[in-house]
């Protein structure tokens, strides 16, 4: 994580956004600049409108009332394939049609950047091949999709969100439903892609651990608001892991990065 | 996709195999066609069939050939087609493998507008019948949707749910359509039995009428291949990658009710045929709809043409309709369907 600093105007921003379904109001009012160039992580307990938000960023839920902005521009003014050359999310469980095969999914990344006619040039191919190459699954690319295991699955996922070549990804609760070996990968892989590409990443993640190792900066929510944002060392504290999580801890020291690792041990209630 | 073959087993649909498909299928339709055009009261030979479709034979042959049943064979092939199209996308719209336009209100809807048209209006232009069919279509189509809702406000809707509230609503719409024929004057009643699911009656100003629907809403729905495979993936994804989903699917819905409202208009509700068509299509040639979408349409028309042929040569005189053959083979594949379903 290099310390550069961050350009402006902020990738993701939001000014007095509400959100809700329907009647009930997830996101009463919340401002929030997600830092550029930067891995962060929002976490929280259940319904704390971590999903809610990380969707009203990439567009899938419109405002119900303030807004969302796109490296300064309101999100609702643009074209929605506009937005999705320049921001790529990848919703919890995604589900493709029986019988498609990796490289054809990857292929779907694509679609922003094609025309009326699905011709493909150069420049698609180049993109397809780099992310298959990243993720590594160029050996997997005529497999069918519901050959593979579940780590292989997502990273094939991951794949067609990079083949969009967005400088933004939005990642919903990607490690879910994956084991140990399987969820370090995403994450590694979610590192490198921010160091080497400079890409602007928002995971929403449960493990506390993960989001601590693996982001440069964390947004801890509550009820709807941000209850702290900064870096893993600066804000992980006894008060944020009792107030949001209702948690006792132990904080150690993380030998490798010398960040909070938590190990809970009972509730406060 | 062998651009990128690896060591490992690669998926069974590739574009050879759809090719190879489509060209078997092809040329099966071509083949009955000829030879559909040969059966009747008088049987005429397939050379003598073919001399008159390359322009020589002889003028009663060619009568015989031309007037009476080409436009029977044209528009058997083109309903089929028609059917099978507008099933396939109304599935990949609204992700519903039970999805069939006779199966949720489409076609019920249309039969009964087309119907009310023809006995309200019997000095009325021919063209002007697929537009009320068209009107009838959306209608059952909207009641259905309306009745399937999930009033209390649950997200999503039951592959099955939507598939049985079509059933309910194709009967009583049927009824209707019932009732109003059994009420109209002799002549006008016997003139609709066509409505019933036949291609029984099709002549030379029936193919006028349908002809510049099917040119104009079969090419549409292949064009709306790639739309319809975005979709797919689901809203939040086809979302993601730029498509505004609700614009797409009123698109994609707009040509597939359109395509069986007009096919009602030519062969009645041919039951099952955009239930089967595409089923048969994806299990070939897998899901792309570049590839589902032209393979259901001719296996659509193949179906139908077959159905209404074995009807013609069966029992004769007696003429089965098309749609008891397409019915005795959909209906026991859709509860097979609805079982694994739900």
């Amino acid at each position: 994580m290099t310390d550069v600093p961050t350009p402006s105007p902020s990738p993701l921003s939001t000014r007095s956004l509400k959100l809700a379904y329907g009647p009930s109001v997830i996101v009463p009012d919340l401002d929030l600049q997600v830092a550029g160039n930067r891995v962060t992580s929002i976490i929280g307990p259940n319904g704390c409108g971590k999903s809610t938000l990380l969707r009203a960023l990439a567009r899938l839920l419109p405002s119900a009332g303030g807004q969302v902005s796109l490296y300064g521009q309101a999100l609702h003014t643009l074209p929605s394939r506009e937005i999705a050359r320049r921001l790529a999310i990848l919703p919890q469980g995604p589900t493709a049609p029986e019988g498609l095969s990796v490289g054809e999914l990857v292929w779907f990344g694509r679609h922003p950047h094609q025309g009326r006619f699905p011709v493909r040039r150069p420049e698609d191919h180049e993109a397809v091949a780099w992310a298959l190459d990243q993720t590594g699954m160029k050996v997997f690319a005529g497999r069918g999709l519901d050959t593979l295991s579940g780590g292989q699955r997502q990273r094939a996922w991951i794949a067609m969100s990079l083949a969009q070549q967005t400088e933004i990804l939005l990642l919903d609760e990607p490690t879910t439903y994956l084991d140990l070996s399987h969820q370090l990968e995403v994450l590694h892989l979610a590192v490198r892609l921010n160091q080497t590409q400079g890409k602007t990443v928002v995971m929403v993640l449960h493990d506390l651990n993960q989001a601590v190792r693996y982001s440069d900066e964390i947004i801890a929510m509550h009820g709807g608001q941000v209850y702290a944002q900064g870096r893993p060392e600066d804000i992980l504290t006894p008060a944020l892991l009792a107030d949001v999580f209702g948690l006792k801890a132990h904080i150690l020291r993380d030998p490798d990065t010398d960040r909070p690792h938590i190990i809970p041990y009972a509730l406060t209630r | 996709m062998t651009r990128f073959g690896g060591p490992l087993s690669t998926s069974k649909y590739t574009a050879r195999r759809a090719l190879t498909v489509g060209a078997v299928v092809l040329v099966a339709t071509l083949l009955l066609s000829v030879l559909a055009l040969g059966l009747g009261a008088v049987q005429t030979p397939a050379a003598e069939v073919l001399s008159v479709l390359l322009g020589r034979g002889d003028d009663l042959t060619r009568q015989l050939v031309t007037e009476f049943r080409a436009p029977r064979i044209v528009v058997a092939l083109l309903c089929g087609a028609m059917f099978a199209a507008s099933g396939t996308i109304m599935q990949g719209v609204i992700r519903n493998p039970l999805a069939s336009p006779d199966l949720i209100g489409v076609g019920a809807g249309a039969g009964l507008a087309a119907t009310v048209f023809l006995l309200a209006w019997p000095a009325a232009p021919p063209g002007g019948l697929p537009w009320a069919a068209l009107i009838g279509a959306w209608g059952g189509f909207g009641l259905v949707l309306l009745l399937s809702r999930d009033w209390r406000g649950g997200s999503g809707l039951h592959p099955v749910r939507l598939a049985l509230v079509g059933v309910a609503v194709a009967a009583a719409l049927g009824a209707f359509q019932q009732l109003v024929l059994v009420r109209a004057p002799d002549g006008l009643g016997s003139a609709l039995t066509f409505l019933s699911g036949t291609v029984y009656g099709a002549d030379a100003l029936r193919v006028m009428r349908l002809w510049p629907w099917a040119v104009v809403l079969l090419p549409a729905g292949l064009l709306l291949a790639r739309t319809l495979d975005v979709l797919s993936l689901g809203e939040d994804l086809a979302t993601s990658l730029g498509t505004r989903v609700n614009a797409a699917r009123l698109l994609a819905l707009g040509v597939g009710v359109a395509l069986a409202g007009a096919a009602v208009t030519g062969a009645g509700i041919l039951g099952f045929v955009g239930l089967l068509a595409p089923h048969l299509a994806r299990l070939l040639v897998g899901a792309r709809h570049a590839r589902s979408l032209p393979i259901s349409m001719l296996l659509g028309a193949l179906l139908v043409l077959a159905a209404d042929t074995l009807g013609r040569t069966l029992i004769p005189p007696t003429e089965v309709p098309a749609g008891i053959f397409t019915t005795l083979i959909g209906a026991p594949y859709f509860l097979y369907l609805l079982r694994k379903t739900a």
